[in-house]
């Protein structure tokens, strides 16, 4: 747990004049879960997305496995991205494809699989995350939480070094939001991924994370432990954490 | 001065918008010719473009034809001339009225589609979701889109023909008592290559513009389901405009060559 895989170098971005990122910090390690807390629109996703070459920040450097992928052509984020899952926040399942198909998709794009092989690695992935035997239903006969769930299975599915989870447990009730937690954890012990979690859910905070990083206007104004965080001074840490509005 | 300004910021979004979707053209092109290709969803959109319009098509088809009949019987019985309303109506649908109202039809119910199905792709992250799972949009969704509508709308256009002039003959004989036989000579002696090519050679390109518009306006869809609404309305309006005036532009140039 001590090779930087993920480093921001004062990243910088705005969208329509509105200034998101305003010079953002932040070293994640090879192994470790790190949340990224902060408020609704505080630009927590939009971080997630320069991570894996979605949007390009205006300024700044962003490292992934020693690259700076903000140099870098589509075609070569590409093979990039084959190292990176993403768990979006509605999941983003594609409508018209089946759940086998959805889970195969990054197989088909990424690997010279057979088709036993991807039928294979399809099922493997669905019963990691406990949803065996649905292969054959569509994204619209499942509930929010299996959407999540095969999502993950998606995102996992080209065994990545480095997992993005954007808000896993919005939306969902608190027995399938803590099932989901299990899952971020037994998920980095048993491969040992590195996880980025974005989040504003407090107990999902506390819950799985190795350390957090609170982004507030724009900038990361600390990175610690949740133990850390609780004893902050900082006030818009402490407001958030105690849920106060902070000016 | 707010006047100039304004004005200075429609030119410039004008100007951003024939280059964005210009460089959209060219990529989603290119994307037909570089492997690997996916047979399956080219079928797919070929169906969706074709079949799907068919029936719609050759029923718009077949009551032009037949009120074409009707007014060129009325405006030729002036001069004592009706007789020659087969000549009139198939030359006019040949070159004009089958490839305009079919690619119309097909830009209203396919660019629409297109534009509702890659905005909600859009809105609910499925685009940025496919961009993260190694695939290209453009390769995936747009390029089988252009070859679709490149392909199936000038085979359309040729069916719309057939029934158009169908439907004027039905009007001619139950109107005129004209021969059947006589009719149809005077289509076939009317009718030349040249008219059939330049009806045709037309519909390749609204296809590419019905591909283009609905899926670029798709992918600049922003705001959730109101979005989607908005980008479905302004594809619908901007494929009918562009076949309009590209209609005059085309009409002349093939005039030109042919």
């Amino acid at each position: 747990m001590s090779n930087i895989i993920v480093e921001f170098k004062d990243v910088h971005k705005s969208f329509n004049g509105l200034l998101i990122h305003n010079g953002i910090n932040l070293s994640i390690l090879e192994g470790e879960i790190m949340s990224l807390l902060g408020g609704s629109g505080s630009g927590k996703s939009v971080l997630l997305k320069e991570l894996i070459g979605l949007i390009k920040p205006d300024r700044g450097d962003i490292v992934v496995f020693g690259k700076n992928i903000t140099q870098m052509r589509e075609h070569d984020l590409i093979r990039l991205r084959e190292h990176i899952g993403l768990l979006f926040q509605g999941a983003a399942l594609f409508d018209s494809l089946t759940v086998a198909e959805n889970i195969a998709y990054p197989l088909r794009e990424h690997l010279d699989l057979t088709e036993s092989e991807i039928k294979n690695r399809v099922a493997e992935k669905l019963h990691v995350v406990g949803l065996s035997g649905i292969e054959n239903k569509m994204p619209v006969e499942l509930s929010g939480g299996m959407k999540k769930r095969v999502g993950l299975a998606r995102a996992i599915a080209t065994e990545p070094d480095i997992i993005l989870y954007d808000e896993p447990t919005t939306g969902l009730d608190p027995i399938t939001a803590q099932r989901i937690n299990d899952l971020i954890v037994e998920l980095q012990r048993k491969l040992g991924v590195t996880t980025v979690v974005v989040t504003h859910d407090l107990h999902c905070v506390r819950m799985v994370s190795d350390r957090i990083a609170m982004l507030h206007e724009g900038k990361i104004i600390m990175v610690g432990t949740w133990e850390e965080l609780a004893a902050s001074g900082i006030p818009a840490v402490k407001d958030f954490i105690s849920g106060t509005i902070c000016d | 001065m707010n006047l100039l300004l304004s004005i200075d910021v429609a030119v410039r979004k004008f100007i951003l918008l024939v280059g964005q979707v210009s460089l959209l053209t060219i990529k989603g092109f290119v994307g037909i010719f570089v492997p690997p290709f996916n047979l399956k969803l080219i079928l797919r959109e070929i169906d969706t473009f074709g079949a799907g319009s068919l029936f719609l098509v050759n029923l718009i088809a077949l009551f032009t034809g037949m009120v074409m009949a009707l007014q060129t019987i009325y405006g030729l019985r002036m001069y004592g001339a009706e007789i020659y309303v087969g000549s009139v109506v198939s030359l006019s649908l040949v070159r004009e009225l089958g490839p305009v109202m079919a690619s119309i039809m097909v830009g209203a119910r396919v660019g629409s589609g297109i534009a509702a199905e890659i905005g909600a792709m859009q809105v609910t992250e499925q685009i940025d979701a496919m961009r993260a799972l190694g695939a290209s949009p453009v390769k995936k969704l747009v390029s089988p889109k252009i070859l679709a509508g490149m392909m199936t709308l000038p085979l359309l256009t040729v069916t719309a023909d057939i029934v158009g002039i169908f439907g004027g003959m039905v009007i001619a004989l139950y109107e005129l008592e004209i021969d059947r036989t006589f009719y149809i000579d005077s289509v076939l002696t009317t009718i030349t290559i040249s008219d059939f090519l330049s009806g045709i050679g037309k519909t390749a390109i609204f296809g590419l513009l019905v591909a283009v518009i609905g899926c670029y306006f798709g992918l600049q869809t922003t705001g959730g389901t109101t979005g989607v609404g908005r980008s479905t309305t302004i594809t619908v309006v901007t494929i009918s405009i562009l076949i309009l005036i590209s209609d005059f532009f085309l009409t002349k140039l093939f005039l030109i060559i042919l």
